[in-house]
């Protein structure tokens, strides 16, 4: 099949998804007597500012890096759901680590990073652990880990980390990271901070597809999630691919909350966005765990985020986009399934086709 | 005697699928109460006939006639409604449920909705007593033989009142011993007035069984005939249209280098051993041969020799390096060549292209890799030389696994696992589910490898390709090696009591 | 053992070969032991909550919500369909509960909750069965779409209403509640009967009075909905074993193809699994509403769809198995909420429990285990005699603590259905 055919196919992948998703929120809103005309206007309206430009910005990176961390787990066939344990804890001890210790500036940045992904690993390894010794699937051991992340991270931060306060404070937060281990905004755009943890997460995105697609190491966690039987019989040692797995994508899991920790917070105070991790599983579906498809969905997500806050407003509710984002989701596996199914057979086809030839040209020859 | 009509006749079936006419025009005509086989190759389209037949496919065009009347089949419960029966080749059966479970399903006697126990149970025993089929109907599925299973698929489509029975190679999971079982049932059946149709391309036991015989090549009807007037041999130049494949082995290779030497190899699972006391070696240039009926220990045997399983007792030396403790990675990094048996679960990544394909088992070798990286062009290289090499008919590198057919991708297989030069090559079932032309093909490259001094270590059913390719033949039977047989000397039949323990032998 | 894999011989059969299976009597041998040491410890902790009536009462009525889910994890997984998105059903199920009972009623809200169960179940069943999209995918999006629709509507219909986007007005219907007579005292037409058990309770005997507690518990206030779902676990059984609907269903979890080839109507089966298990889903945020809460509030699931899911592997894919399982769950869930001191009482059941089991383990050889479960009951016990109380939050972690050990102890002794977890498309034979 020609090559731009198959493109094109591969194209209606999103185009359908965003026409079902516009489709549905329109008659959602309109059931709810809005008008969908004026809600996706204004909405346009806003987000193309250019402090909407950075605010999308902003939100997309920790969604990016949330999309990688699930989307390693996906192409080994493992569904790290506790991407979003594994960030709160890593970023509650990654800022306790860096306010207690001060070192020249780029090697304070580095230092939390570190404390970040070794965090977020170490708690991604204990679903490895109980799936590699004990045969736990990890979608349930994940989520309980979750759940017992956010009690952990609760008495951690009221009993132990927490900032001693200082008179009538309220407020608990670990104490401020000094400014060498802070990160000034890269530029402002309309009067909004574009947070410079953006080219550290471009850069984490080329690492993971280099790791990904050009390494053995990436092969053979690739060959792992396609054919499990096979890459085992190939030399992959099952266990060792999936406690490295879950490693992996524990550690960048770990850097979700960087970005906010860098440019804003400095800090792990209760205002720390969460929810995240459960996005960045929403954004790895749809951008087909692929890095470039999983930029492109998380730029989606957050303008989509950012856009809608305009509709509360206009009295419009806000929450209308989060069902807009359940029907990205669902059209984009649903079609995506409809895609795959069709260039498969297309592809049988011709192969067929051409091997039919070329075993008749052979007999040609031979007659 | 006058002209009655055919029990099942199929009158100008065609059917084509993406790229391919499995079925062009073709014709078959069985008679009431006759045994009729329907030879030929793999890929010849007999399985798509009988599933047109069973209902399961659709004909693009073309009628079927039961008893003179025409037929339409919309899904197999019509089928089964007008009183055909297939027994699969790969059983269709659900492990965890019993007997009769598998049985009913789909046909329960009820209440209501209730199930009716009591009348399932006394129905399945009428039926396996009067046709000399054993059963019990509360044993669990997973707990039966091969031959057992085979039982429950035929009372199963006697349950439904099957008149005309479909059996997709029966003999294929079965020992000469159990083949005169299965043919003595199916006698029995005829003596009841039930019409066999007995799909095959095994021509010995057709010839012995069949009252009629159709040949069917590439999608075609080539001939009716009757298995008095033919022989084995005009049967299978009919089948193959042209000369037929013998796998001899010329003069001898083998060498005194011993390259693997496995030595009390045991492998425990649960209580019993599934693999005991294993010993054999493999010299330089010679291929060593293991028969036996699934399930004796050859899978044990083999996990444990490319490291998937660590074995209880025993060790496994490879060129004189103790490999027992190695890891596969280092054993497949090291000379050890592996075709497994089932080429799509084991051996491929069918989603991905060709030159992936290539790399799998070698992936950390050049030229598939460099350092940590892998390389691509070197991977596409190789892969475009195996194609011209083994003759993999393929558009390209770049295709993907599933798009070629069983016998390509077996070729693909191959090739890459002889091109990597192995010290010992273990080979799976290398030729099962193949159309002739690459069997024929692949025992080739395995003769031309030997002769190169390559080792080899043969698991096979195909008694032929046993006796015709080894140097020397074992039979495993119950996770022993009971006997070493010489194949220039031994009979299918005299192998086939072997691996049935019908006769014994000294230990090897 | 996991979704989507199929055992293909290069792992030891589950449950097979690696030791006997749990049967009932070991079961209850194992609760006739567990009931002594509660009440052991009970006695000498003087923690009466640990084995009070009121504490059975709160674990059957919490145990309920995760019944359910297990139930319906097991119609749909019988059916070969994983079902992730359990929590996401129910969290549909605990919304239109409370607007249906708000609005309408109490029945009401019930069936409502059902059928929002069920709607989000329609669509994890049309993108898994007819689509073959991943079950798993497909359960973790119906999560996050239900959440979602939960919180969007809940602006919509509650706020200025008396609720706002995380809860609803509070639901005043209530549901008919049934307290057995005589022997806990509740009302015979009319007429205040003697508490029986209650009056043993009372007494603080050792073992008497904790097994009277145990018996008068799921006796008192007893919800009309716990009666039904407890008498779903026959119902089940019967269904799925016996009838000839459920043959059907199975074999669509067993072997598909091996189904299709006799005529079952496989998708057809599936379908009916996927929407049951979202019917009992939606069964269980109702009654979560109704009898635990009797308002919404978002985040009242809990994760209990994934409790409910361990409850079913637990109990091994079968009723009885999955009503065991959530009992377990349901008393962990129930201390948690009860009182302080017998949470920390039970650090000590577990502590004894621990070092029990190591004991046995090192007697049948096994080393590793032994030794871990041994150091591990040790360490428990230290941690008991230094503390006073667990920090709340410890006890906010306490289900899902339980439900890791649970899985890690029992996940390789199971069976699953065969196919669970894999894509069946029609017409398409595995060759």
């Amino acid at each position: 099949m020609k090559r731009w055919r198959t493109r094109l196919l591969w194209l209606l992948v999103p185009v359908s998804a965003i026409v079902l998703a516009v489709a549905v929120s329109s008659l959602v809103l309109l059931s709810i007597g809005e008008s969908p005309v004026d809600a996706f206007r204004s909405m346009f309206r806003y987000g193309t500012q250019a402090n909407s430009v950075a605010s999308m910005i902003n939100r997309a990176v920790p969604l990016f890096v949330a999309g990688l961390a699930v989307a390693i787990g996906f192409k080994m066939n493992l569904f790290n759901i506790g991407v979003e344990g594994q960030y709160r804890i890593a970023t509650l001890l990654a800022a306790a680590a860096g306010a207690a210790v001060t070192l020249p500036a780029p090697l304070h940045i580095a230092f939390i990073m570190l404390v970040a992904m070794v965090v977020g690993a170490a708690w991604a390894s204990i679903a490895g652990v109980l799936k590699v010794k004990r045969g736990v699937h990890e979608v349930v051991s994940t989520i309980m880990l979750n759940s017992i992340a956010t009690g952990l991270v609760a008495y951690l931060l009221a009993n132990h980390l927490r900032k001693p306060a200082a008179g009538s404070e309220l407020l608990i937060a670990t104490p401020q990271i000094p400014p060498s281990g802070q990160l000034g905004p890269l530029t402002q755009l309309g009067g909004e901070d574009l947070r410079s943890f953006l080219l550290l997460a471009i850069v984490l995105g080329v690492a993971v597809y280099v790791l990904i697609w050009r390494t053995r190491f990436g092969y053979d966690l690739r060959a792992s999630g396609i054919n499990p039987d096979a890459a085992r019989v190939s030399g992959v040692d099952p266990n060792k691919m999936i406690m490295r797995t879950m490693l992996l994508s524990g550690a960048i899991a770990g850097l979700i909350g960087m970005s906010d920790l860098f440019g804003f917070f400095h800090a792990y105070t209760l205002d720390v966005p969460t929810g995240i991790g459960f996005d960045g599983i929403a954004v790895a579906l749809v951008g087909l765990n692929h890095p470039v498809g999983i930029a492109i969905a998380a730029l989606v997500f957050g303008w989509v985020d950012r856009a809608a806050q305009i509709l509360d407003l206009q009295g419009v509710p806000k929450e209308v986009i989060i069902i807009t984002k359940g029907v990205i989701i669902f059209s984009v596996v649903i079609a995506y399934e409809i895609v795959r199914r069709l260039v498969l057979s297309q592809e049988v086809k011709t192969a067929a086709e051409e091997t039919r030839r070329l075993e008749e040209e052979k007999e040609t020859v031979a007659a | 005697m006058a002209e009655r009509a055919p029990a099942v006749e199929l009158k100008g079936i065609t059917k084509t699928f993406p790229g391919v006419v499995a079925n062009d025009d073709v014709n078959l005509a069985v008679q009431p109460s006759e045994i009729h086989a329907v030879v030929g190759e793999n890929g010849a389209g007999k399985s798509t006939l009988m599933k047109i037949l069973y209902g399961m496919l659709r004909p693009d065009s073309g009628t079927i006639l039961m008893d003179g009347h025409e037929v339409h089949f919309r899904s197999p419960k019509d089928a089964i409604a007008a009183g055909i029966g297939m027994v699969h080749q790969h059983f269709m059966l659900a492990t965890n449920f019993t007997v009769l479970e598998n049985v009913v399903l789909g046909s329960e006697p009820a209440h209501a909705g209730a199930l009716d126990f009591g009348r399932a149970r006394a129905r399945i025993r009428e039926l396996s007593e009067s046709h000399g089929v054993p059963l019990d109907p509360d044993r669990l599925t997973e707990d039966l033989a091969v031959g057992e299973r085979q039982r429950v698929e035929i009372v199963k489509v006697l349950f439904r009142g099957a008149r005309i029975l479909i059996l997709d190679e029966p003999t294929a999971v079965l020992v000469p011993q159990e083949v005169v079982e299965l043919f003595g049932q199916l006698r029995e059946l005829k003596e009841q007035g039930v019409t066999i149709i007995f799909i095959s391309h095994k021509l010995d036991e057709v010839l012995e069984i069949a009252d009629s015989i159709t040949v069917i090549r590439g999608g075609h009807t080539v001939k009716t005939v009757k298995p008095e007037d033919v022989t084995a041999r005009q049967l299978a130049e009919l089948m193959v249209g042209s000369d037929l494949p013998i796998p001899e082995t010329r003069e001898s290779t083998v060498t005194e280098e011993v390259l693997l030497s496995v030595q009390g190899l045991g492998v425990r699972v649960g209580e019993r051993w599934a693999l005991e006391d294993a010993t054999f070696d493999i010299h330089h240039g010679e291929v060593v041969g293991i028969a036996g009926v699934e399930g004796n220990g050859q899978r044990e045997l083999i996990e444990a020799l490319i490291g998937l399983r660590k074995p209880d007792t025993g060790t496994v030396v490879l060129a004189g390096t103790d490999m027992t403790e190695w890891s596969t990675r280092r054993r497949r990094e090291n000379g050890l060549g592996y075709i497994p048996e089932d080429r799509q679960g084991r051996g491929l990544l069918l989603p991905s292209p060709l030159w992936e394909n290539t790399m799998l088992g070698h992936q950390t070798l050049y030229p598939f890799a460099r350092g940590p990286w892998i390389n691509k062009k070197g991977a596409r290289q190789q892969t475009e030389h195996l194609i011209h090499e083994y003759g993999v008919m393929t558009p390209g590198p770049d295709t993907s696994a599933l798009a070629l057919s069983g016998g390509n991708q077996q070729k693909l297989i191959v090739g890459r696992e002889m091109t990597a030069a192995p010290k010992v090559l273990i080979a799976a079932q290398p030729t099962r589910g193949i159309d002739v032309g690459a069997q024929a093909a692949v025992w080739e490259l395995i003769r031309e490898a030997r002769a190169l001094g390559l080792a080899l270590l043969l698991i096979s059913a195909d008694l032929e390709e046993l006796i015709g390719l080894s140097d020397t033949l074992y039979v495993i039977l119950r996770g022993r090696l009971v006997a070493e047989v010489d194949p220039a000397a031994v009979t299918p039949e005299e192998l086939g009591s072997y691996m049935t323990g019908a006769t014994k032998a000294g230990a090897a | 053992m996991s979704w989507g894999e199929v055992d293909t011989g290069l792992t030891p059969a589950v449950g097979a070969e690696t030791g006997r299976r749990l049967d009932a009597r070991r079961v209850l041998l194992l609760l006739g032991f567990v009931i002594v040491l509660l009440s052991g410890v009970r006695w000498i902790t003087a923690a009466p909550d640990l084995t009070s009536s009121g504490t059975y009462g709160a674990a059957l009525r919490l145990a309920v919500p995760i019944l359910l889910a297990a139930l319906g994890g097991l119609y749909s997984e019988r059916t070969g369909v994983a079902n992730i998105g359990l929590e996401g059903m129910m969290i549909l199920g605990t919304w239109f509960g409370a607007w249906g009972g708000w609005q309408f009623g109490a029945t009401w809200g019930v069936l409502l909750g059902i059928l929002g169960g069920t709607a989000g179940a329609l669509v994890h069943a049309v993108a898994t069965v007819s689509f073959g999209v991943n079950q798993i995918v497909s359960g973790v999006a119906i999560n996050l779409l239900a959440a979602g629709v939960a919180r969007f509507l809940s602006v919509v219909a509650f706020t200025g209403a008396g609720g706002g986007a995380t809860q609803s007005p509070q639901v005043t219907s209530t549901l008919p509640r049934i307290t057995v007579p005589v022997l806990a005292g509740g009302s015979f037409f009319g007429w205040e009967s003697p508490d029986v058990l209650g009056w043993l309770e009372r007494q603080h005997w050792f073992l008497v009075s904790d097994v009277s507690a145990m018996f008068r518990g799921f006796m008192v206030s007893l919800s009309i909905l716990t009666v039904i779902t407890l008498l779903l676990v026959p119902v089940t059984y019967l269904f799925l074993w016996r009838t000839r609907l459920g043959l059907r269903m199975r074999s669509a979890g067993e072997n598909p193809w091996a189904a299709e080839s006799l005529g079952v109507r496989v998708y057809t089966m599936k379908y009916i699994g996927v929407l049951i298990s979202g019917a009992l889903s939606g069964l269980a945020g109702a009654f979560l509403v109704m009898e635990t809460a009797g308002i919404y509030r978002e985040g009242q699931t809990g994760g209990r769809g994934f409790i409910g899911l361990a409850a079913m592997i637990f109990g091994n894919w079968r009723p009885t198995g999955a009503l065991a399982a959530s009992g377990l769950f349901g008393y962990t869930d129930a201390l948690n909420l009860r009182s302080d001191p017998a949470v920390h009482a039970l650090v000590l059941v577990a502590a004894i429990a621990l070092v029990g089991l190591g004991a046995w383990y090192l007697y049948r050889r096994r080393f590793i285990g032994g030794s871990v479960a041994l150091v591990l009951g040790v360490l428990a016990f230290v941690w008991f005699a230094l503390t006073d109380s667990i920090p709340r939050q410890f006890v906010f972690i306490t289900p899902y603590v339980a439900t890791l050990i649970v899985l890690a102890v029992a996940s390789q002794r199971l069976r699953m259905p065969t196919y669970d977890g894999i894509t069946f498309r029609k017409g398409e034979q595995i060759s």
